[in-house]
Formats: structure tokens, C-alpha cells, sequence
């Protein structure tokens, strides 16, 4: 018990968070049979899938790339997300919520509602359909209370719910994905990463991002206190005025729900100055869809959500 | 754009029920400017819905729908912090003595607890225990808050009983560093600003105490033995194969005289490799891949090995956390989950339950639920690991239910040396 300790490492928390992400990815391709990477074109999964590339190199990707289409995407997002697949000559496989509107699955929002929470039954639909046992996903814990308390391997039953009161107990980096037929993990590689390390990361990685991460000129409206981009999905109510401003995005999701923020930063550092100096969250800035309740995060991963 | 460079320390935060956990790392996060507008305005929304005062602390944790109506932290929540030089990782676990697996899961992977408890209780059973989990789960560093001066009137009495009760269970259990600090995490004393409160007492405060802490000790070990539990075989260009994991224990270097184990074949480090690219060494914590010199059919569940060699065993005296439903029984047949490998195992002898009051173990012959206990277990396979004190990547494992791939234990090779 007295022999001496070696020398501490020389790796930063970067480091260190980038071992353990590649160490989560493995295992969960080891342990279960068929594996997904849940890939929206947003910072997130686009870090986690630089990671599964690292992880796995130089053998291709052993598992799939999913994306669930709302169909109210940022068109620069689905050629960000063309464009990262083609790259790495990865399997791209595209599950759409119109589609789950058709077969009559859940009521049709109109093409201006928020199509947000219906993703889940066209996401639980495709892991059934394509009998995945574990799906990736770039969730973060410091994105919201819910999250910051789920497992890094998050177990789901035969509806795809997430039971909070009855998580496996999970030990020091003893990941076990195991389940029965019917039944899915998620796995989050990306728990202990926060909004800092993820543009850190992608500074030091050189990695490409959709251009509306970047300040640029649009039309916005101010709706709910957020700076939504008129475009197709989002049309200036009577009372909205239309303004030109320099804008970014700090998340993506659909474009009816994902509020720009005032900015000029068009470059990695500019973007990490940033964020280092904000006083608002990147959810409470940008998502609409968390706004709903107290616990709106909790419910919808209830259900199946991301 | 400057570099920043900065090192993680691991905390978990322990100790019973209503002591003040998730109040204090509240506090923390308020006071050292952590928490977003919008998050605290959030905070102080459901502190008002709730009607539990303008701000209740605990809310920044608590944040599942049943923690808030009961007022409890029923699973463990993760929180981040920077300072200029260091990245936490907070893991706040519940303190009910239902909830230990997620207690044990939140302190599993810390490099230091931070005790909270209440001055005028002292130190309770569950606090004990879980001072003893800790312990047990190689935590060597312990920061205590003794929390709630302010409804003892700040008293230097009362604090000291508590230090005295402390510091005899802290050399028990043999931990290395032990701040003791007396705090009101309601108030701020001592959390991040020093009290006005308490002139009497001039140590760090509960920040101080962590920024002076030694971070990585997780990955820390006394045995100088370099490991790396094989995860995954990547074929390379041209027909060679390397062998995935996260090197633990110590520094692998291309060149290195190896064992793979248990077949015991011994080769040579050829080459190490990182996302693809080529490196001369692996440090502790990466994830990196490496070529072996031999031909060797290695896969999944071996292990790469320096000298001083982990042992190769099929039998194993081990410490077990027991969170089954079910008590655990001499006979019953399980899954072991140990590094890479999986293994069918048999409860062979259970050699009774730690007492938590009088840290020795009594003559138990099953474990019910949150019992400590020791246990020999026989494995199908030959598992290659090391005595926990020495290595917690290779002497840690779980046990996991065959019908339901439920995690039921949390296990360690070897016992404690205070037991």
C-alpha cells in the first residue's frame, strides 16, 4: 500500500474527456449487437461522430448514422449532415416524422407547428424497425436538469421509456449494455462534455460546423423572446417586425423552435469568447421546445425523446 | 486565443439525508458564478411554485419532478465548474439509505468526497456509512462541511465535538487528506467567502479546500504495473491487426516487454497508435490502440500487461455492495462484469456483512440489500485482475441478474485494510 505513486499524466481535461468518449463508443459496439449513431447535423453529434471516426480508425464505422427528419431543418444543416456522411463513407439512414404523419401515427401539426415532440414516436418506430439494441446520442448534462441526471448508458424498456426512479447503478467505467430483445440502451459519450469543452474541442480538432453556427446577416422576428429566422417554417405574425441582424446559432434543432442569438463572432475563438462571457444558458437562449413546463425536459424523455 | 489548459478533479458529495448536500453545491455554483441567468431564475420559479422561500438552493440539483415534490435527491445529478486552473465533475448523491447504489455509482469514479452534515446531529449512521463506502471505494481525499453553523448560534463548541467524532473515524478508515470545515451552506459561510461568522476558525474554506486538492487521484495507483483490458481488435491496412482499450496504472511505451494475459504469451509493444495516428507512448487514461511484435489470437477480454503481472485467478476474495432486492445467497449464480470481460460467476463462501458502527464483520451468511459484505466468488473464466488498492480499473467489477441485465452489486478484489 506504500509503493509510490507514478507521475501524473500530462493530459488536459480535454484530453481526458476525448479517452473516456472513445472508451464509451467501443464498449457499447462490443457489448451490443446493433448499434446506431443518432446524428441531427448539429455540434453535438457532430463531435460524436469526429469521436466514433477516432475510435474506430482506421477501419470504417462499425454501426450506421440515423437522422430523425422533421423536415424543418436548416437546409445548410442536412448539407452539413450529406456532406460529414459522404466523408467518412458511413451508412446514412434517414427516418422521417412526415412519414410517421402518413401512416396516421400522430396529428399533423400543420407546417407551421412544432413538430419537436413528435420525433419520438419516428424515432422509437426506427429502432424497432431496424431492431437497434443501442443508439448513440450527443446529449450533454449540463444542457438541462433532466439530462444531468441520466446514466452514460441509459437503459429503455420495450416502449422506449426512461424510468429515472430506476436507473441501473453504474460503477466506475463498468458500461453494461446488455438487454432483452424489444429493449434499447442510449448511450451518451458526451455526459461530462459542457458547452466550453465541446467548441474547445472543436477549435482544436479543426473540425467543420453548418454555417449558421457562425454570425451571418438574416430576417428575424422576435417571437417568445427568441429571434426566430423567417424562413418556410417560420412566417412574421401581423404584429412582428422583420429585422436584419447579424445573428448565430448556439444549438440546432427546428427551425420553428430554435431561436439566433445577436452576434458577431464568425470565427472558433470569437464563438468560445463568447459563450465564456454569457450570462444565459445555451438552452434557455435557443430552444423553445424546453419551455413548455418546469420538467419539460423529464417528460419527454419519458417517452423515448433524445 | 489563449491556451487553457486545465486538469479535472472528480468530487462526489455524501453524507445523509437533509444534512445539506445539494444546498451546499447550490451554494458553490452561485457563488463561484456558475449557474446562468436563466437557470436561477428558474430556480428561484419552482422555489416559489413550491413555496419553499425565494431561493431553495437544493432546486439546482434536484431537478426531477419527484425530488422537488418530496424534497430529496433520489438519484445522483452531475454538475460542472471551472475555475481558471481546474474542471469539476460534481457528482451529488442521495442520501437515503434506499438509494446507495446511486450514491455508490456517483462516488465510484470521485477523487474526492465532500461530507456534508449537520453540526447539531453529528456524525449519523448513514453518514458512516457512507464515509465507509467512500473508503471503500479507494476515495482518499474527504473535504467536510459541518454544515448548519448558523442554528448553533456559530458555537466553537459544538463544532468541535463534531471534529473530534471525524477525525477518529477518518483515521479508521485511513484517509489521506481531511479538511474539516465548519459552513451554513443556507447562508454562504465558508462555502466560497470566508465567514464573518466564525472568527474562531482560520482554515480554507470549502472552495479553497477543493482548489488545493490533488486532481487524477482516480486514475491513480500503487501498483506500477501498466494495463490495458483489450475492448476491441481494429484491422489495419496491409493485414495487421492492433488491440483497443484505456490504458490504466501506468505510461505504455512502444519497445515495451508485454504479457498478454491470461494465456500468458509474452511479445513486445510494436507500435501505439491514437484515432489513427501513430504515438510512442500511451499515457494513463487513453485510448489508444496497439500492435503487438507476435502473432498472438488475443481479443475481447485479454489483457496487456508490464510487470509487476496482475494475477490470473478463478477464484477471488472479494468485497461486494449488494443492491439486489433479493438477499444474496451462498450458491447463486450471476454475471460478472470485470474491465472488458463478462464471465458467469458462483457465490462460493459469503464471509459475513461489515457492521458500519464497529467496522468489523459479523458472521452473516447472506447480504440483503445495501449490505457490505465479503464474498468469495468462483468464476467459469480466468479473469485477470488486481487487488482494488493497487488498481481500480482491474480490481473493480459488477455483478449483473442473468434474467433481467439488472446491475445488482458493485464489487472490489480483495477487503479493505480496516477491516
Amino acid at each position: 500500500m506504500t509503493t509510490p505513486v507514478p507521475t501524473p499524466n500530462k493530459t488536459d481535461h480535454l484530453d481526458l474527456l476525448e479517452s473516456h468518449a472513445i472508451f464509451i463508443l467501443r464498449e457499447v459496439v462490443a457489448e451490443c449487437e446493433r448499434p446506431v449513431l443518432l446524428f441531427s447535423g448539429g455540434k453535438d453529434s457532430a463531435v460524436l461522430l469526429h469521436l466514433a471516426v477516432k475510435a474506430f480508425a482506421p477501419q470504417q464505422l462499425p454501426f450506421p448514422v440515423m437522422h430523425i427528419d422533421t423536415g424543418q431543418n436548416f437546409p445548410e444543416v442536412l448539407d452539413f449532415r450529406d456532406d460529414a456522411v459522404e466523408r467518412i463513407g458511413a451508412k446514412l439512414v434517414v427516418a422521417s416524422v412526415q412519414d410517421t404523419i402518413d401512416q396516421g401515427k400522430v396529428a399533423d401539426p400543420g407546417l407551421l407547428g412544432s413538430r419537436n415532440r413528435l420525433q419520438t414516436v419516428t424515432l422509437l418506430d426506427a429502432i424497432t424497425d431496424n431492431k437497434f439494441d443501442a443508439a448513440f446520442g450527443g446529449a450533454r448534462r449540463d444542457e438541462d436538469k433532466a439530462r444531468a441526471k441520466e446514466r452514460i448508458l441509459s437503459f429503455r424498456d420495450t416502449f422506449g421509456q426512461w424510468d429515472p426512479r430506476q436507473q441501473r447503478p453504474e460503477l466506475w467505467q463498468l458500461y453494461q449494455g446488455k438487454v432483452n430483445p424489444g429493449e434499447h440502451v442510449r448511450a451518451f459519450p458526451l455526459s461530462d462534455w459542457t458547452e466550453l469543452d465541446i467548441w474547445q474541442y472543436i477549435e482544436r480538432e479543426r473540425m467543420a460546423l453548418p454555417e449558421i453556427y457562425f454570425a451571418h446577416e438574416r430576417d428575424v422576428v422576435l417571437r417568445d423572446g427568441m429571434w426566430l429566422a423567417v424562413g418556410p417554417f417560420v412566417e412574421p405574425r401581423p404584429d412582428e417586425v422583420i429585422e436584419h441582424l447579424s445573428v448565430r446559432f448556439r444549438t440546432v434543432g427546428d427551425a420553428n423552435c430554435t431561436g439566433a442569438v445577436v452576434s458577431r463572432a464568425s470565427t472558433l475563438g470569437a464563438i468560445i469568447d463568447e459563450i465564456t462571457l454569457a450570462n444565459v444558458s445555451e438552452r434557455g437562449a435557443t430552444r423553445g421546445d424546453d419551455k413548455f413546463s418546469e420538467t419539460a425536459m423529464e417528460d419527454r424523455k419519458r417517452e423515448g425523446y433524445f | 486565443m489563449e491556451v487553457i489548459t486545465k486538469d479535472l478533479l472528480r468530487l462526489a458529495t455524501i453524507g445523509s439525508v437533509d444534512d445539506g448536500k445539494s444546498t451546499l453545491i447550490g451554494r458553490l455554483l452561485v457563488d463561484t458564478r456558475q449557474l446562468f441567468d436563466d437557470q436561477l431564475d428558474a430556480v428561484a420559479a419552482a422555489s416559489e411554485k413550491r413555496g419553499v422561500g425565494d431561493l431553495d438552493l437544493s432546486f439546482v440539483t434536484d431537478g426531477l419532478r419527484a425530488e422537488r415534490e418530496q424534497g430529496i435527491t433520489i438519484d445522483v445529478a452531475y454538475r460542472y465548474a471551472t475555475t481558471p486552473t481546474r474542471k469539476y465533475i460534481i457528482a451529488d448523491c442521495p442520501g437515503h439509505v434506499q438509494y446507495t447504489g446511486n450514491m455508490a455509482t456517483g462516488a465510484s469514479t470521485a477523487d474526492l468526497a465532500l461530507v456534508v452534515l449537520e453540526v447539531a446531529a453529528g456524525l449519523k449512521e448513514q453518514t458512516r456509512r457512507h464515509l465507509c463506502i467512500a473508503a471503500l471505494l479507494g476515495v482518499r481525499s474527504v473535504v467536510v462541511a459541518v454544515n448548519k453553523m448558523d442554528a448553533v448560534d456559530w458555537s466553537q463548541l459544538a463544532f468541535q465535538r463534531v471534529v473530534d467524532e471525524i477525525e477518529t473515524l477518518s483515521r479508521q478508515l485511513g484517509f489521506k487528506s481531511v479538511h474539516i470545515i465548519p459552513v451554513s451552506a443556507l447562508l454562504g459561510d465558508n462555502v466560497v467567502e470566508p465567514s464573518k461568522n466564525i472568527p474562531w476558525y482560520e482554515g480554507p474554506t470549502v472552495l479553497d479546500a477543493l482548489e488545493s486538492s490533488e486532481a487524477g487521484a482516480w486514475e491513480h495507483t500503487t501498483t506500477q504495473g501498466a494495463r490495458l483490458p483489450i475492448q476491441w481488435v481494429l484491422r489495419q491496412p496491409g493485414g495487421g491487426r492492433t488491440y483497443a482499450g484505456m490504458v490504466c496504472g501506468d505510461t505504455l511505451h512502444v519497445g515495451e516487454r508485454v504479457w498478454l494475459l491470461p494465456a500468458n504469451i509474452e511479445t513486445t509493444i510494436s507500435a501505439i497508435n491514437f484515432g489513427g495516428e501513430s504515438i510512442t507512448e500511451a499515457t494513463v487514461g487513453l485510448a489508444a490502440d496497439i500492435e503487438l511484435a507476435d502473432e498472438t489470437n488475443a481479443g475481447r477480454g485479454d489483457l496487456i500487461a508490464t510487470r509487476p503481472l496482475p494475477r490470473v485467478v478463478n477464484e477471488l476474495a472479494t468485497t461486494i455492495c449488494w443492491f439486489g432486492e433479493k438477499p444474496l445467497q451462498v450458491g447463486q449464480r450471476l454475471r460478472m462484469k470485470h474491465t472488458t470481460k463478462t464471465s458467469p460467476v458462483r457465490v462460493k463462501v459469503i464471509n459475513g456483512v461489515i457492521d458500519i458502527e464497529k467496522l468489523d464483520v459479523d458472521d452473516s451468511t447472506t447480504l440483503t440489500t445495501n449490505d457490505i459484505g465479503l464474498a468469495t466468488l468462483q468464476t467459469a473464466d480466468l479473469m485477470v485482475v488486481d487487488d482494488y488498492r493497487a488498481n481500480r480499473v482491474t480490481g473493480s467489477f459488477v455483478l449483473i441478474d442473468e434474467a433481467t441485465n439488472a446491475t445488482v452489486a458493485a464489487g472490489m478484489v480483495g477487503h479493505a485494510s480496516f477491516l
